[in-house]
């Protein structure tokens, strides 16, 4: 399995989602300028800011260069996972339904968090159980899930809704404590916590790999 | 007012200033001279006592006078770290001013080849609860640093926080950045090569920052400061995360001769810094400077503070490969000058020549002046209101004290910075009594950042030993061993009797205690002038270390782990006392008394029984006893560890042993035939379990109150 680690000046966690990456497979790093996916399996949108995000955030990324073949890729059926910022980015590219808006506190807020397994049968969740808890780090300015009510009752009515933060975990406030959707087809998954950074017991969590390596 | 006055320069200045030049300076040489021979720049009232302080140590590098101090950690690589101070911007404009001085130390770190991290902070503030000030400096400080450091992704792990009423005119912002490389690939800042290209890269230049470090960093505060605005400089960290990622690949890439950062004094103080290490000339044409304005002067171009940019040495047949680099991380850059031979700066505007300087004199004759110390003959500081309830019994005290703003959670601040980026956290905030990050090589780091201002008020002294103490014990804690020392120095004004006083006897205490420990220090920044119209600050130390540890599997922890194990007392020489205590503040009490002594041979043994204690794997817990005392340390233990304990003293507990203060005591728990290797060091005092911490005969507090004092309470003042 190799996975592609797109890097926009300003990325911050694509090295962790390298890292993490390795930990199940090979990984490499896609330049936002390039248009070649070197022929990886699955393609991984990173966390941490695009172009310094000075207007909507990942509002200019889905312009790069090297968006235009992860969209084709997604269409194709490619597998696409998104953090936090690579899953605004994600929204923007409306590859993934919602966008996401200013925490409720709008403040940043780094923390771990409970989030529950809605959807267990996609590929980025097949080693989960529906149900399951995971704690997985999230940190982030902009990450209130919100789309319209009709939006939502069919994403629920689709199974789109992948993971929801546990009960009194929802600290930004998103809409129906959705933590991660995907698309229709299931290949494409945008969540704001960082799995990557849930990868090993001494930083606190290896419940991440279970969604990084189920692609793998 | 003459020119140099305005510029902050005395007449004796002035007229060594003509002497050196052998004429009167033009505009663009006085405003040269005025900043570097500045406090910030030229450490005109602090450099004979920085030469006191010990800089030689086993595991040393790197020591003062480049970028950023390093030590050795291992597996080739080195730890490059420094503190600095944003004090006054922070005071004038706190969001810019603490975002900047984090972007300024992270360019310190990355100036000498290292990769940022990890980011601490130490600040302070007036009293949250009396002051809206106070809480807007600390609100806006706090997103400042966290917007700078989470933008660009360096983890932000620990630091502290403290409210004390000498700080509402003056807050302090202290930031200190760690950062990582290979040995043989630092980079230092000597420019050499006559002939090599001087290359500016990074943003442009604007009129933003002019005069930051004479003007403001070098003055007391007053009633203008609102003027003082545009002398604060506007952060970009999009801009540095580029600027970091292009100075690594060019570093990486071998094409620099040299690399410096553009902080204090910008333009001027980099490239003469740069010549005078090199013992070489510079020429420098500040038309070909990038400029956000067209119509600035030259002196403006050679002073300007604009943030996110660096300086380096490229041998000339390198340059299209530097230009290229940087242009595929979208950085701008300009060659605009070049190494000579000789040892002047010479600045050109367009060819024409509108600034010649010598650089010995610019950077090494700065005047040095010898300080005047002498004690007050009053005290210097009011005794702070008393806050705390009359009748309470010893459960009510504590509580009191852990819902006070300087020993509340601060899971409020913490929460805004990103403590994970990098992949090398083990130990998070409030986890354990320092941060842990782990390496590449399997072994880890510790990193703390501590200074404890009142305890120095009340005697600077062994205040100053506190302050190195505390950081050592923090640090023993995780089990890691202290490898080097930055500390930044911020006082009042040293021109005063009793402040060269403070600053004299606390740098004498900050040098005994290195020494007494076998710790270097690797370098630091000193910030004086830090006075308003109320007074000045406390006198505050802040000192900063890194360890090593051999296990990041075993970093100690500092909440109690397992039900049933045994609690001890871990102590050398230990005699708490109320004098400049939390308990003490918080009844209003003079900022005044004696604080206990401190055996320093016998505390460096006792910290490494701690550490060994933890690297073994012995002790499960691990926690130094400060700030509120030992009942608020078995607190925060009960706390962090989410379980009771049950506390028998064998004996009447009086005030001093539950809230007394004074360096050399840890608790800590474990199995209890584990703790028997401590022999008389440790006293078992309980065990781990239950709901509550229970003090026999003396208190009774459920975990759930415990938990809503401490957490709630910081939080509770800003609202």
């Amino acid at each position: 399995m190799r996975f592609g680690i797109v890097r926009f000046p300003g990325s911050c966690d694509e090295v962790d989602a390298q890292l993490a990456a390795e930990r199940v497979g090979e990984a490499v790093i896609l330049w936002h300028q390039d248009t070649d996916l070197q022929g990886v399996d699955a393609v991984i949108v990173p966390g941490g800011f695009s172009y310094g995000d000075y207007l909507r955030v990942g509002a200019i990324a889905r312009f790069a260069p090297i968006m235009g073949e992860v969209e084709r890729f997604a269409r194709h059926g490619g597998l696409v996972l998104g953090i936090c910022n690579g899953f605004q980015v994600l929204c923007e590219a409306g590859l993934l339904s919602g966008a996401l808006l200013p925490n409720t506190s709008l403040r940043f807020v780094c923390r771990q968090v409970e989030l529950e397994v809605v959807n267990a049968s996609i590929p980025w969740t097949r080693a989960c159980e529906k149900g399951e808890r995971l704690s997985i780090p999230a940190k982030h300015t902009t990450g209130r899930y919100w789309a319209p009510d009709p939006v939502l009752d069919e994403l629920e009515a689709n199974d789109q809704i992948v993971l929801r933060y546990a009960p009194g975990e929802n600290f930004n406030g998103s809409a129906r404590d959705i933590a991660g959707v995907c698309n229709a087809a299931g290949n494409v998954l945008g969540l704001m916590p960082h799995p990557e950074h849930a990868v090993d017991v001494l930083t606190g969590s290896v419940d991440g790999l279970k969604l990084i390596g189920a692609a793998a | 007012m003459a020119r140099h006055r305005e510029l902050g320069l005395t007449d004796h200045e002035y007229e060594l200033i003509v002497e050196k030049l052998e004429r009167e300076p033009n505009e663009v040489e006085l405003a040269v001279f005025s900043l570097m021979w500045s406090e910030h720049c030229g450490y005109k009232h602090s450099r004979k006592l920085l030469k006191t302080l010990p800089t030689e140590g086993p595991k040393l590098v790197m020591g003062p006078g480049e970028n950023a101090g390093a030590v050795s950690v291992g597996g080739g690589m080195v730890a490059a770290f420094k503190v600095e101070s944003h004090n006054h911007p922070s005071a004038v404009e706190p969001f810019q001013g603490a975002a900047t001085g984090v972007g300024g130390i992270l360019r310190d770190v990355f100036a000498i080849g290292a990769r940022p991290i990890a980011i601490l902070d130490s600040l302070r503030f007036g009293e949250v609860a009396d002051s809206a000030r106070s809480r807007y400096l600390l609100e806006h400080a706090v997103a400042g640093i966290g917007h700078y450091g989470n933008s660009i992704g360096v983890a932000t792990v620990g630091g502290e926080l403290y409210f004390e009423g000498p700080y509402e005119q003056n807050c302090l912002v202290n930031a200190m950045c760690v950062g990582l490389i290979e040995e043989r690939k630092l980079i230092r800042s000597a420019a050499a090569g006559v002939g090599n290209v001087i290359v500016l890269f990074g943003a442009r230049t604007g009129r933003d920052g002019i005069g930051g470090a004479s003007v403001l960093a070098s003055a007391e505060l007053g009633d203008a400061d609102a003027d003082k605005r545009p002398t604060v400089q506007i952060g970009d960290p999009f801009e540095e995360k580029k600027l970091l990622e292009c100075s690594l690949a060019l570093l990486d890439e071998g094409l620099l001769v040299a690399l410096q950062d553009l902080g204090a004094a910008g333009l001027t103080s980099s490239s003469a810094e740069m010549a005078a290490k090199g013992e070489v000339g510079i020429d420098l044409d500040v038309r070909r400077v990038p400029l956000r304005e067209a119509d600035m002067e030259p002196f403006e171009i050679m002073i300007s503070e604009s943030q996110e940019r660096m300086l380096c040495v490229v041998e000339p047949e390198r340059l299209t490969e530097v230009l290229a680099v940087c242009d595929k991380w979208e950085v701008n850059a300009t060659a605009i000058g070049q190494v000579t031979d000789g040892d002047r700066l010479r600045v050109f505007d367009d060819g024409e020549l509108v600034g010649d300087l010598p650089v010995i004199a610019l950077v090494d004759e700065c005047p040095a002046y010898d300080l005047a110390p002498a004690p007050p003959a009053v005290p210097i500081y009011p005794a702070p209101r008393r806050t705390l309830p009359d009748g309470l019994d010893a459960g009510g005290t504590l509580l009191s004290l852990l819902a006070s703003a300087n020993l509340a959670s601060r899971r409020w601040a913490f929460e805004q910075y990103d403590c994970i980026v990098g992949s090398r956290t083990v130990r998070r905030p409030e986890a354990a009594d320092a941060a842990v990050l782990m390496l590449e090589h399997g072994g880890a780091i510790a990193v703390s950042i501590d200074g404890n201002g009142r305890r120095v008020a009340v005697d600077p002294y062994r205040g100053g030993v506190e302050a190195v103490l505390e950081c050592s014990a923090n640090l023993a804690c995780t089990g890691a061993e202290p490898l080097g020392l930055t500390n930044c120095l911020n006082f009042g004004n040293p021109e005063k009797p009793h402040i060269a006083w403070q600053l004299t006897r606390a740098v004498a205490g900050l040098g005994d205690a290195c020494r007494a420990l076998g710790v270097p220090v690797v370098g630091g920044n000193v910030s004086l002038y830090n006075e308003g119209g109320g007074g000045p600050i406390y006198p505050t130390p802040v000192v900063g270390m890194v360890g090593e540890l051999p296990d990041p599997a075993r970093a100690g922890r500092l909440g109690f782990a397992a039900e049933g194990d045994t609690i001890a007392l871990i102590a050398a020489g230990w005699a708490p006392a109320a004098a400049g205590s939390e308990l003490a503040k918080l009844r209003g009490e003079a900022v005044a008394g004696e604080l206990p002594p401190a055996d320093l041979g016998s505390l460096r043994a006792l910290h490494a029984a701690v550490r060994r204690g933890v690297r073994d794997g012995v002790l499960r817990s691990a926690h130094d006893i400060a700030e509120g005392g030992l009942a608020v340390a078995l607190a925060e233990c009960c706390l962090a560890g989410g379980i009771g304990a049950r506390i028998d003293f064998g004996a009447p507990a009086d005030e001093a042993l539950l809230f007394g203060e004074g360096p050399g005591a840890f608790v800590v728990s474990g199995p209890a035939e584990a703790l028997a290797r401590f022999g008389a060091a440790a006293r078992i005092i309980g065990t781990v379990g239950g709901g509550s911490l229970h003090v026999e005969a003396v208190l009774d507090v459920p975990l759930a109150e415990l938990s809503r004092a401490h957490a709630g309470g910081l939080a509770d003042l800003l609202h």
